[in-house]
């Protein structure tokens, strides 16, 4: 990533918040990554919700910006979808909430890549406009999880221009050639993907993390793992066995969604975010205690 | 012919987890398909044969002849086994599948006959399937849903969205991420990421093949247009792909017009399905291509009186050969649509699909005694006939119930 290191110093948005500009920082110690979908259910609630999490101690943040077709993410997460889709949620409201955040945290977007391909004005070159916007108010990086690496190559020149991480999803099917093909394209971190199937939270951790953490251990990218964590507990357990970040996103989702269904107030959800945000967080670092010291460290 | 890209349209945009198995599948594709490795194709043209039915007809129709002062030939995929062309591509994936060593076949379906298609071919070769649909369109395409339960598929309804052909394929993916180990996903036309709309093509281009030969045969002559709806785009592909390289053969992709090709932009919703004549390149289901969708690039829902064109994408290569003015799309509206059933029905004696129903819409708007002008149609036309409509009577009751249509029986009596 040299030459670009000028451009990612670090971002000051309209809340005045300082972000810090690496992603690959943030994972100095295990790293707590949580999903919320942006605008679920609503604009100002949601901001409330992001805001919580950073306070419960994540070190990244991923921020969704809902797709109207995402086929990636098992059933809590597309309902957030709808209710941020119905909320009023669009490409250029999500930087505007991206600038009304106040947080300290590197932010991540997660989106699909049509939104990224249409964003910006009829005759505007694809995905260019959406890069530099998302630089603008602040954002870190990208996940994109329908644009395999194959694909990737007008993001990536677009986000090496702007000094944006792309981060890239590893799952438990990858292996050989195409780890390495996606291993060789990954900045920031590498999204480990838990086990096959759509976004959930789930009561276990499976075998297949444990492998593919196996798989990636020659590779010098924070391995962050995700896809069906949903206790302190769990986070313990990735992190134990050679994670260096944990990705949250359904279990803290569901809680969103019970909140609105419930019609609790704002901050009675918020609060809840943020003690399961330190419940993960604090999962994570204890897991960190039961590694196995690495020789010669 | 194995293809990923059509210019800028195809490709491979799907989660990381299915990318070894597009690969996997890619490799069977060119093996099996492309070189008939371990007999294959040959014994995938042998059950097409004895199971399918197959070479289905080329057929004069005499009434229509006269009405549209030109010789009318219908190309009779209604007579494939199960109703519909869709046999054509089940049979070869389903069949792709064993070959792969896949333990499990799911599919989605819009109007019932991929489905019912995949169901099938699933019991012939002993391979468990499931597949899933939308309720709105479980709600409109009963028969089918029996049918493939009758044949021992699964049938999981999707309750996401509007319930149509787009959210089912949606689950049909999530349902690939998780078992895609064992697990083939028969995608129903030509869409998804490569290598799926150049296999389906191959799969279907049998109705070309044939109907190029039967043309010869019948009049020494190839045709001078080749008539087909488009839904995914699975028959249009399959009833042109031989004569692409006919320069004099125009090919007309007939899309659903639905009530009006207005759009409300604030709702989401486009009351058609008219993504080659009205969409913008995108992303969705794993390809590029043309897509309804609203300014941000959220996917439109769509609409049309019939399920299987229900769909806002359309498959790549058809985008492509728009672009390259190969292929001329064109529409019809719901009405038209329906009149057409009703007139197919009384003239020919032929129950035709709804989806069908709009190719020969098209024959009466542009050749008919009221013919806008807009298309001059030559002296020959091949109209492939998609399937037959037993599977939309109750639909068919219904929408002619709703409207004033001048060659409609009253369907009153059916009211009990
Ligand atoms: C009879 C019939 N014709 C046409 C279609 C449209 O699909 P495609 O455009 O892939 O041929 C369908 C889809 O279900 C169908 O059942």
């Amino acid at each position: 990533m040299s030459g670009e290191d000028d451009q990612r110093e670090s971002s000051e948005n309209a809340s005045g918040a300082e972000r810090p500009a690496s992603l690959e920082d943030a994972f100095d110690e295990p790293a707590f990554v949580p999903y919320l979908a942006a605008g679920d259910p609503d604009f100002e609630s949601s901001l409330e919700y992001v805001e919580a999490l950073a306070r419960g101690g994540a070190d990244v943040i991923e921020l969704g910006l809902p797709f109207s077709e995402p086929i990636a993410e098992g059933p809590t997460i597309q309902q957030a979808v709808v209710r941020s889709l119905e909320g009023g949620m669009t490409p250029e409201r999500f930087f505007e909430f991206v600038e009304a955040l106040d947080v300290d945290v590197p932010l991540v977007c997660m989106t699909y890549y049509n939104l990224i391909y249409q964003f910006g004005e009829d005759g505007d070159p694809p995905v260019r406009p959406f890069v530099e916007r998302a630089a603008e108010v602040g954002i870190e990086g990208f996940v994109v999880p329908d644009l395999p690496a194959e694909e990737a190559d007008l993001l990536r020149e677009a986000c090496d221009e702007h000094g944006l991480d792309l981060v890239f999803i590893v799952a438990p099917t990858t292996t050989g050639e195409r780890l390495d093909r996606i291993m060789s394209q990954v900045t920031g971190y590498v999204y480990v993907q838990a086990r096959l199937g759509v976004t959930g939270a789930r009561s276990d951790v499976s075998d297949q993390t444990t492998e593919s953490l196996a798989r990636l251990e020659a590779y010098d990218v924070p391995k962050a793992v995700g896809f069906g964590i949903s206790s302190g507990e769990q986070a313990a357990d990735v992190v134990a066995a050679g994670a260096d970040g944990v990705i949250v996103g359904s279990a803290l989702v569901d809680v969103v969604a019970d909140g609105h269904e419930e019609g609790r107030p704002v901050e009675e959800t918020a609060d809840r975010l943020e003690s399961l945000a330190r419940e993960l967080k604090e999962g994570a670092l204890a897991g960190a205690q039961r590694r196995p010291r690495p020789e010669g460290t | 012919m194995s293809q990923s890209k059509f210019g800028d349209y195809g490709g491979q945009y799907v989660p990381e987890a299915l990318m070894p198995a597009i690969e996997e599948l890619t490799d069977a594709y060119e093996r099996y398909v492309l070189e008939n490795e371990d007999g294959f194709m040959d014994e995938f043209r042998e059950r097409l044969r004895d199971f399918g039915g197959r070479p289905t007809p080329l057929q004069r129709a005499d009434q229509l002849s006269e009405r549209y002062d030109r010789e009318v030939y219908l190309k009779r995929e209604d007579l494939v086994h199960g109703g519909a062309h869709k046999l054509n591509n089940a049979l070869g994936q389903v069949l792709l599948a064993r070959y792969m060593g896949k333990e499990r076949i799911i599919a989605e379906t819009g109007a019932g006959q991929h489905g019912t298609a995949t169901a099938m071919a699933a019991a012939h070769l002993d391979v468990p399937c499931e597949v899933y649909m939308g309720r709105r369109d479980i709600n409109r395409q009963r028969p089918n849903v029996f049918r493939m339960r009758i044949n021992g598929a699964e049938v999981n309804p999707v309750d996401i969205g509007r319930g149509t052909l787009k959210e089912a394929i949606s689950e049909t993916m999530r349902d690939w991420a998780t078992t895609v180990e064992t697990t083939h996903y028969v995608i129903g036309s030509v869409v998804g990421p490569a290598p799926f709309p150049a296999m389906v093509r191959d799969f279907q281009s049998v109705i070309s093949e044939e109907a190029r030969r039967q043309c010869e045969e019948k009049f020494g002559d190839l045709p001078g247009a080749v008539l087909a709806c488009a839904g995914g785009g699975s028959n249009t592909m399959g009833a042109f792909a031989n004569f692409l390289d006919d320069e004099e053969v125009d090919l007309y992709a007939v899309e659903a017009g639905g009530s009006s090709l207005e759009v409300d932009e604030e709702e989401g919703i486009a009351p058609h399905s008219a993504s080659l004549s009205t969409g913008d390149e995108g992303v969705l289901h794993g390809a590029r291509t043309k897509l309804l969708q609203d300014s941000h690039g959220q996917i439109m829902e769509s609409h049309s009186v019939s399920s299987g064109l229900d769909y806002s994408g359309v498959g790549p290569e058809l985008a492509y050969l728009v672009d390259e003015g190969r292929v001329t799309p064109v529409n019809v509206d719901d009405d038209a649509a329906l009149e057409a059933f009703h007139r197919l029905s009384q003239d020919e004696g032929i129950i035709p699909a709804l989806e069908t129903a709009h190719a020969f819409g098209f024959l009466e708007k542009v050749a008919g005694p009221d013919a806008d002008g807009g298309v001059e149609l030559p002296g020959t036309v091949v109209v492939n006939v998609s399937g037959r409509g037993d599977k939309d009577l109750e639909s068919v009751i219904e929408e002619t119930d709703q409207r004033q249509l001048d060659n409609a029986p009253t369907m009153e009596v059916f009211d009990g």
